[in-house]
């Protein structure tokens, strides 16, 4: 992966794959700490604990498509690369958390990307699917939850092509404000 | 932060938006609209999935074609990423390998609004990833 967001939306997708009605994408950024930590958790069908034990396994899937799952294994070593750490947690009906920690300062971390266009994808192509994404950096913290939109949305479709614009000022908007230099 | 202030801007979108939607019915009916989905998984985004579909989207609305962008996972063919899956209405949908944003347009100039095939599709007897 080139940079943070495609791990983010990669990770998601495993989500939206456990039939998930609420994710949470948490990303804070702790300079003092030298930390950046990305969590994503949700409410979808979760794992047995032998799944679980096979999750960073690149050679296991859950798929029939394809015999090799690199999704988690990426994270796991782009993070434990920047001298940080990788957490994964299931139960079988509960959900899943997904934790990375990578090092703020490392010269290997990968750049945050578009984070805009990752969100955008995410929020806007899945009716069915709510979001709550969270951001904190040392200026300020942005947050974001597809329920109280969809709420103020009615019966307009999140999909629609005007909301995805207005979101996408929202978002921009926001993120720059609170944007610390990479 | 200028959260509320930006709901009661949504609001007035709500509202602009539904006016709108009521004189074009036709979009509530999935099968009159061009379905894309687009393959979305590691080896997908890996190879710019992401990308294509934000191209798609904002092309297609740009162009004012009526289309459902969506995402799905991965359909077998991770050689041949980025794919994406064209259903025309009544017509039996296709696969297109290898969709980089300059694919994406000629599917879009020729596929979607002159309804010529074009070369890339995956042919073999695909199924649908909803019935596998």
């Amino acid at each position: 992966m080139k940079d943070l967001s495609l791990h983010i939306l990669d990770i998601v997708q495993n989500s939206i794959r456990a039939r998930s009605s609420l994710i949470e994408i948490e990303i804070e950024e702790k300079p003092e700490q030298n930390r950046l930590v990305i969590t994503i958790s949700d409410n979808g069908s979760g794992m047995t604990p032998e799944q679980l034990k096979r999750a960073i396994d690149p050679f296991y899937t859950s798929r029939s498509t394809r015999k090799v799952g690199l999704g988690l294994p990426l994270l796991k070593q782009n993070a434990e690369m920047t001298g940080g750490s990788f957490r994964i947690e299931s139960e079988t009906g509960k959900g899943t958390t997904v934790e990375a920690v990578f090092g703020l300062n490392h010269i290997d971390r990968p750049v945050m990307g578009d984070l805009v266009g990752t969100l955008l994808i995410l929020i806007c192509s899945q009716e069915e699917t709510n979001y709550v994404f969270k951001h904190q950096t040392p200026s300020g913290e942005f947050e974001l939850d597809t329920r109280v939109i969809k709420q103020t949305l009615e019966n307009v479709k999140i999909t629609q092509p005007e909301v995805r614009s207005f979101l996408k000022e929202i978002l921009q908007e926001n993120l720059e404000q609170i944007q610390i230099s990479e | 932060m200028n959260k509320i202030k930006s709901l009661a801007d949504l609001k007035k979108l709500q509202a602009e938006v539904q006016s709108k939607i009521k004189l074009r019915e036709k979009g509530d009916h999935p099968e009159n609209l061009v379905q894309i989905k687009v393959s979305m998984a590691t080896c997908g985004i890996a190879s710019g999935a992401k990308e294509t579909m934000n191209y798609l989207i904002e092309e297609l609305e740009h162009q004012g074609i009526d289309a459902l962008v969506t995402q799905t996972g991965c359909m077998g063919y991770c050689y041949a990423e980025p794919t994406i899956e064209l259903t025309i209405p009544g017509q039996d949908p296709v696969v297109y390998g290898f969709v980089n944003k300059a694919k994406a347009q000629e599917i879009i100039d020729k596929h979607i609004k002159l309804n010529e095939m074009l070369d890339g599709i995956i042919p073999i007897t695909y199924i649908t990833i909803d019935n596998r």
